[in-house]
C-alpha cells in the first residue's frame, strides 16, 4: 500500500509552469524526512520527464505513489509517441525545436538522466496514442 | 564557504534568496544546456550559467545547487527573479566571464579546505 498518493496534471503550453509538480513531490518528500540524495534523484527524474510530456506530447498527467522505501511515478500522455525508443534513449539525441532550445532545452539528455537517476525505468509507447513513463527510486532509509 | 562569502570574495552582485546565503558551497559545474546541468552538476555545486529564465530556477531546485552565478552579467528574467525569491534560490550575478569566475572559485575553495 502506498503511502501518499498524488496526481498532477501538466499543461501542454505552458513552460513557465513546468516543474512544478516535480517541486511538489520534492517538498513533500522532504517534509516527510527521506533522505537528500533519493529526493533529488525522484525531482530531476520527474522533471526530466514532465519537461518531455511539455515539449515533445503536449502535457499528461502524472501519478506519483510514495512508499516508506521507494517512489513511483508513472507519466502518462497522449502525443505523438516515440517512434524508436532506443535511439531516444541515447545521450544526444533530440528532436526538440529551436524555440525550446533557446530555453536550454534539446541537448537529448533527458532520457539518460533518467536512466542514471532511478532504478527502474520503463517507456510503453504507440505511435499516434502516447506514451506512459514508470520510474522507480529505491529510497535507503 | 557559504554563498554570501562567495559573493563577497568574488564580487558578485546577490539578485535574489537572500534566505539561502548561508547555505554552504561545494564545488563548480559550467553549463547551459539544462539536462546536461541536472545529469552532471552535483549537490551544492555552485552553478556558473547565463541562463537567467525560469527553467533555470526549476533546473537550480530540482537539482540542489547552492546557487546560480550567473556570468557575463547575463539577465535574470523578471519572472525567474520573482520565483526564485519565492523558492529562496540565490542567484548571484559577475560580469567576468565563466572560465575566469571558475578560477576564483577554485582558488577560494583551495583555500576554505
Ligand atoms: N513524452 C514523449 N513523447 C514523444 N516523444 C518523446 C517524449 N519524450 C521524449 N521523446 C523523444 O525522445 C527524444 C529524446 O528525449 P530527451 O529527453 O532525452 O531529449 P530532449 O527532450 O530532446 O532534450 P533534453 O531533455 O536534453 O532537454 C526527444 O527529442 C523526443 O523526440
Ligand atoms: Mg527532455
Amino acid at each position: 500500500m502506498s503511502v501518499i498518493h498524488l496526481t498532477y496534471e501538466v499543461s501542454g503550453d505552458d513552460f513557465t509552469r513546468a516543474g512544478e509538480a516535480s517541486g511538489l513531490v520534492k517538498s513533500k518528500l522532504k517534509k516527510l524526512g527521506y533522505n537528500k540524495d533519493a529526493i533529488r534523484r525522484v525531482a530531476i527524474a520527474m522533471y526530466e520527464a514532465e519537461i518531455n510530456m511539455v515539449i515533445h506530447a503536449d502535457g499528461g498527467v502524472v501519478d506519483v505513489d510514495i512508499y516508506p522505501d521507494k517512489v513511483e511515478v508513472v507519466l502518462a500522455d497522449k502525443g505523438p509517441g516515440i517512434p524508436d525508443v532506443e535511439k531516444a534513449m541515447q545521450e544526444g539525441f533530440s528532436t526538440a525545436p529551436d524555440n525550446v532550445r533557446n530555453l536550454g532545452f534539446g541537448a537529448g539528455m533527458g532520457l539518460p538522466n533518467i536512466k542514471k537517476y532511478t532504478d527502474e525505468m520503463k517507456i510503453d509507447t504507440v505511435l499516434g496514442v502516447g506514451t506512459t513513463m514508470y520510474i522507480t527510486v529505491l529510497v535507503k532509509q | 564557504m557559504t554563498v554570501k562569502e562567495l559573493a563577497e570574495k568574488i564580487g558578485a552582485e546577490i539578485l535574489t534568496g537572500k534566505k539561502s546565503l548561508d547555505r554552504e558551497v561545494d564545488g563548480c559545474y559550467i553549463g547551459d544546456l539544462l539536462s546536461w546541468v541536472m545529469g552532471r552538476a552535483e549537490m551544492d555545486n555552485v552553478w556558473l550559467t547565463v541562463m537567467g529564465n525560469l527553467n533555470s530556477i526549476a533546473v537550480a531546485t530540482l537539482a540542489d545547487v547552492s546557487c546560480i552565478l550567473l556570468t557575463e552579467n547575463a539577465a535574470l528574467d523578471n519572472n525567474a527573479k520573482a520565483r526564485a525569491d519565492m523558492q529562496d534560490i540565490a542567484v548571484l550575478r559577475t560580469e567576468e566571464n565563466s572560465y575566469k569566475t571558475a578560477l576564483k572559485i577554485s582558488e577560494l575553495l583551495k583555500e576554505a579546505d
